[in-house]
């Protein structure tokens, strides 16, 4: 398992005026996402690429406390679409993401402690696609006190919860080969990274060339997994911003044929009186 | 102007209806025949547009009330459920949310409308009350709104805003401690607050009920500020008035979409994504952007004045830049009220509107960083909001009592009928 020595912790404050130096902090750097503009929707590819640097790389000390396996399969989600395993190039989907056998095959590699009810004994069980994303930690202490003293941010609404967005987290994250400037001093177990406010943070670098095997021919870089974990951690932070903007495309039609007949009703009742 | 009534009962159960409780007459009297100034322009479609905006609120947040959980554990989680598990909670979400902020986009463009065309003056000076009040109740609705999804600013803006009332001498802290039902921003807070968010737009809809009822005695002002004289001056309300307001309310729901639909959350803060944390405070704690102006009044008292320490001076100021506005009606002077006729106070309006705007800029700023700067030479923000808190209460308490006196204001129509057929010679420009 990697281990962070710590971590994001971007809330700004918590750079105390001591540790955040004088080094400036630069603005993220601008790319292009597939969801932007009215029409940008997600690549579901680049979702499923997404989870896998979050649940290989990330989930070792970053929690989505607000994710349930079942919303990987929902309308949006990256699984919502499989490939029809009858028919090739054809692809299937399920009305209840319950019964998603991805969905249900990833909530099984976990394992989550009940009360049997029949005994009143702790037992453990396989995950299902009901469960919420597991938790590294038992506690927020636990996930301090392993951090030097800083909790790892929960990652569920992370992009709409940092100034800066999805630019902001690329930016971060590929952001560490930077020269330390000569007023930052680094304790042991901190990282400097311009993009952080104040510019020092306790999380190391932490995606490097080759380190997650995608099944597909995706290049394997630091940047490809960049972009896929922030493409699904937006997601996450909305998974509902498809429908959104296809339902406001429905509204706004809707709202611009309105107004002209009311325009035009405004003309027709007024046309004879002098205003 | 309050007129004759000409409703006609004409079937059998309204004729019944009719003589026990004549409530649709009142209906008809009051937005089908009401005689209407026949030259309003879309600045008098605010009104419409708000009372939409009244029920928009309402609606969205009876269903979110359903979902939410007043409780500093679940508080932030439970709007993250309505937003994520709840069927279209997303888009009742998203409207209430920016559905506050156009509310005050509305609520100010109706009152600046209020303000050029004198609409404050007798006889509507009940009128111009009744809608300062219900601006106060608008804000504390917004306010306590606010806080309830428990993020950073919410908690950190309750901290600040209750803090203020500590400043008063004596009672400060008893009442703080009283609002906080606690000896911090806490549970108990989140508890009285998200019922009093309940409570005040049932306050403010009555009130909207005197509003209209206070607007239909003396009828409506209009953009001459000539009162209604006859017959020809009017038009009834239905249909001429309910095109005209429908299709500016459509424009405006559109725009509304627009952001509800493609840009949710632009009028939010990032931090209020976070969770709130009594151990953190974030680097910049701003209200949202319809308090800006008064949060930058707030903190341009930087100095002790006599007895009144700086704190307590800034939360004076703040309150009496809402205060002054109930003894609008007796500072300004002028007999008359469109500002079209009145060559000097139509200028110095202008510079209200772009201070107000100024301080909206100077209260998201830190007050320490530089309006501009060259070479050694710059301006704090401080010392802009000083500037323009400074304009803010000359226009009203200096500049509106003596204009009154000393400006001479253009030749006025005759009637509306006059300036809308042209035949007097100050009806020609159209502003
Ligand atoms: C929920 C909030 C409000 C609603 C629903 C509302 C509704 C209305 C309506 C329907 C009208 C008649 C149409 C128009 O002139 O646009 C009106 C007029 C007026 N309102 Fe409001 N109003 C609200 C808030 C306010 C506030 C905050 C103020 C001032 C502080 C205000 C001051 C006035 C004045 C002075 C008029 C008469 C304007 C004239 O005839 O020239 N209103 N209001």
């Amino acid at each position: 398992m990697k281990r962070f020595i710590a971590t994001l912790a971007a809330l700004a404050a918590l750079a105390t005026p001591a540790l955040a130096a004088e080094g400036e902090t630069h603005a993220p750097e601008n790319h292009d996402w597939s969801w932007e503009g009215p029409f940008g929707t997600f690549d579901d590819r680049q979702l499923q690429r997404g989870l896998q640097v979050y649940q290989e790389v990330c989930a070792s000390c970053h929690s989505m406390d607000l994710l349930s396996f079942r919303n990987l399969g929902q309308p949006g989600g990256p699984f919502e679409y499989l490939p029809d395993p009858e028919h090739e190039g054809e692809l299937i989907t399920f009305a209840n993401p319950n019964d998603n056998p991805v969905v249900m095959e990833i909530a099984s590699r976990y394992t989550y402690t009940e009360i049997d009810l029949e005994t009143g004994e702790e037992m453990e069980r396989q995950g299902i696609p009901a469960d919420r994303f597991p938790n590294p930690y038992a506690n927020d202490a636990q996930a301090a006190a392993s951090n030097g003293g800083a909790a790892p941010p929960d990652f569920s609404v992370i992009v709409k919860a940092r100034s800066g967005g999805a630019d902001y987290i690329r930016s971060l994250l590929l952001g560490y080969d930077y020269e330390v400037p000569e007023d930052v001093t680094l304790l042991p177990g901190q990282h400097y990274n311009p993009y952080f406010p104040g510019g020092v943070l306790a999380m190391g670098p932490q995606l490097f060339d080759g380190a997650v095997p995608y099944a597909d021919d995706t290049p394997q870089t630091a940047e490809q997994y960049a972009e896929d974990v922030v493409a699904f951690l937006a997601w996450a932070s909305e998974p509902h911003m498809e429908q959104r903007k296809r339902m406001g495309l429905g509204v706004m039609i809707f709202l611009l044929i309105f107004a002209v007949l009311m325009w035009l009703a405004y003309r027709q009742v007024w046309a004879n009186v002098k205003h | 102007m309050s007129h004759q009534s000409t409703y006609e009962p004409k079937t059998g159960i309204e004729k019944w209806l009719d003589s026990r409780l004549p409530i649709v007459r009142l209906g008809y009297d009051s937005f089908v025949d009401f005689p209407t100034p026949r030259n309003l322009n879309y600045w008098y479609t605010f009104g419409g547009i708000l009372a939409v905006f009244l029920v928009i609120q309402i609606l969205s947040g009876v269903v979110l009330a359903m979902h939410y959980v007043p409780h500093v554990d679940h508080a932030f989680d439970s709007v993250e459920r309505i937003r994520r598990d709840i069927n279209y909670g997303w888009l009742i979400q998203s409207m209430h949310a920016n559905g506050a902020s156009f509310f005050f986009v509305a609520v100010y463009l109706h009152m600046f409308r209020g303000l050029y065309y004198g609409s404050y003056k007798a006889p509507r000076e009940v009128l111009w009350i009744i809608g300062v009040v219900i601006y106060l109740l608008m804000m504390a609705a917004a306010f306590m709104g606010y806080v309830l999804p428990w993020g950073q600013m919410s908690y950190w803006g309750a901290t600040v805003i209750t803090n203020l009332v500590g400043a008063l001498p004596v009672v400060g802290e008893g009442i703080r401690e009283w609002l906080w039902g606690d000896f911090a921003v806490g549970n108990a807070t989140l508890n009285r607050f998200f019922s009093l968010h309940y409570l005040i737009p049932f306050l403010i809809a009555g009130l909207v009920i005197l509003h209209i009822w206070a607007l239909h005695v003396p009828g409506n002002n209009n953009p001459t500020g000539v009162e209604v004289k006859g017959k020809g001056d009017t038009l009834p309300f239905h249909p001429y008035y309910t095109v005209k307001d429908g299709f500016a309310i459509v424009v405006f729901l559109m725009i509304f979409a627009g952001f509800v639909f493609y840009l949710p959350s632009v009028l939010g803060h990032a931090d209020n994504s976070i969770e709130a944390n009594p151990l953190v405070t974030p680097a910049h704690i701003v209200p949202e952007w319809y308090f800006l102006p008064f949060y930058a009044i707030l903190r341009a008292v930087t100095f002790d004045f006599g007895p009144i320490s700086a704190k307590l001076g800034g939360v004076l100021a703040m309150f009496g830049a809402i205060g002054v506005l109930f003894a609008l009606p007796w500072l300004d002077r002028s007999p008359v009220k469109s500002m079209r006729y009145r060559p000097i106070a139509k200028w110095c309006f202008l510079i209200f509107v772009i201070a107000c705007l100024g301080l909206g800029w100077c209260g998201a700023e830190n007050p320490d960083n530089m309006v501009f700067e060259f070479g050694g030479i710059g301006m704090p923000f401080v010392v802009l909001s000083q500037i323009l808190t400074a304009y803010y209460f000359i226009y009203f308490l200096v500049i509106l009592p003596v204009l009154g006196f000393v400006e001479k204001p253009k030749e006025r129509p005759e009637s509306i009928e006059a300036s809308v057929l042209g035949s007097s010679p100050a009806a020609a420009p159209a502003e």
